[in-house]
């Protein structure tokens, strides 16, 4: 199946400056895989060492997220568009004990 | 990413990320930084300047004192902010209440490459040091980057 990956602004320098890549797959997870197979500087931003996408990394297809889907093993058909989405956090950790470093 | 070039920014957003910080002390503020990076331009060096700002709620009801998050729907409506002004998302801000502007481990574990990330410590309600930040390539550490503050102006 052919499917887009949109790729966000903070990583389209890993991936030549393209905004999208068609990838061919049968779930969302093999169209990420195969995204990083093109982009391999992709993967660490999206996957943890162990293989799992980050936190913060949120994925959907079409509209949809896919955590309220099959999550990576969603199936994707011809046309399908999978968008990887940023959320940000952070903060100061002031109050956890966080050393107080600088 | 850093390769030493300035974020730029006006004397004004400047002091309203200052503001933004203040209002909400002793909690974190957040928003974004819409504007301009010319590195998706053929052959511009790869300058930054943010031009408007896309303030947020901190979805971090939990401890907004020292945390903030902003959720993929509030990305998305920042981008489609900046797509409106034909502008993209250059980076985050978010403030420290009386705390450094200094990005906390916390901060870096969950922090993106390229953007630009504005902290601004808030310091007994008052704005106080103001400092920008980007992450490595392998995300080990951050390296900061001079803010140009420019067309200084009365607000």
């Amino acid at each position: 199946m052919a499917v887009k990956v949109i790729i966000p602004t903070p990583l389209r320098v890993y991936a030549a400056k393209k905004d999208s890549a068609e990838v061919s797959a049968q779930t969302v997870g093999e169209a990420l895989g195969g995204l990083t197979m093109q982009f391999v500087e992709l993967r660490k931003h999206l996957f943890t060492d162990d293989g799992k996408l980050r936190s913060f990394v949120n994925v959907y297809l079409n509209d949809e997220d896919i955590r309220y889907m099959a999550k990576e093993a969603t199936p994707v058909k011809d046309g399908d568009v999978v968008s990887i989405v940023p959320s940000i956090a952070g903060g100061s950790g002031a109050l956890d004990g966080e050393s107080r470093q600088g | 990413m850093a390769d030493g070039l300035p974020l730029n920014i006006s004397h004004d957003l400047a002091e309203r990320i200052g503001q933004h910080g203040a209002e909400t002390f002793p909690h974190e503020c957040c928003g974004a930084l819409l504007g301009r990076d010319s590195a998706f331009e053929e052959g511009a060096e790869s300058a930054r300047e943010v031009l408007e700002l896309f303030p947020l709620v901190n979805r971090r009801e939990d401890s907004p004192r020292n945390r903030f998050a902003v959720t993929a729907e509030d990305v998305l409506d920042a981008e489609k902010a900046a797509r409106q002004q034909g502008l993209d998302v250059v980076g985050w801000y978010h403030s420290h209440p009386d705390h450094p502007a200094r990005p906390s481990q916390f901060d870096r574990e969950h922090a993106w490459p390229w953007y630009s990330y504005i902290i601004v410590s808030v310091m007994s309600g008052k704005p106080a040091e103001m400092t920008s930040w980007r992450l490595n390539d392998d995300r080990q550490a951050y390296t900061q980057e001079q803010i140009a503050i420019r067309n200084r102006t009365a607000v």
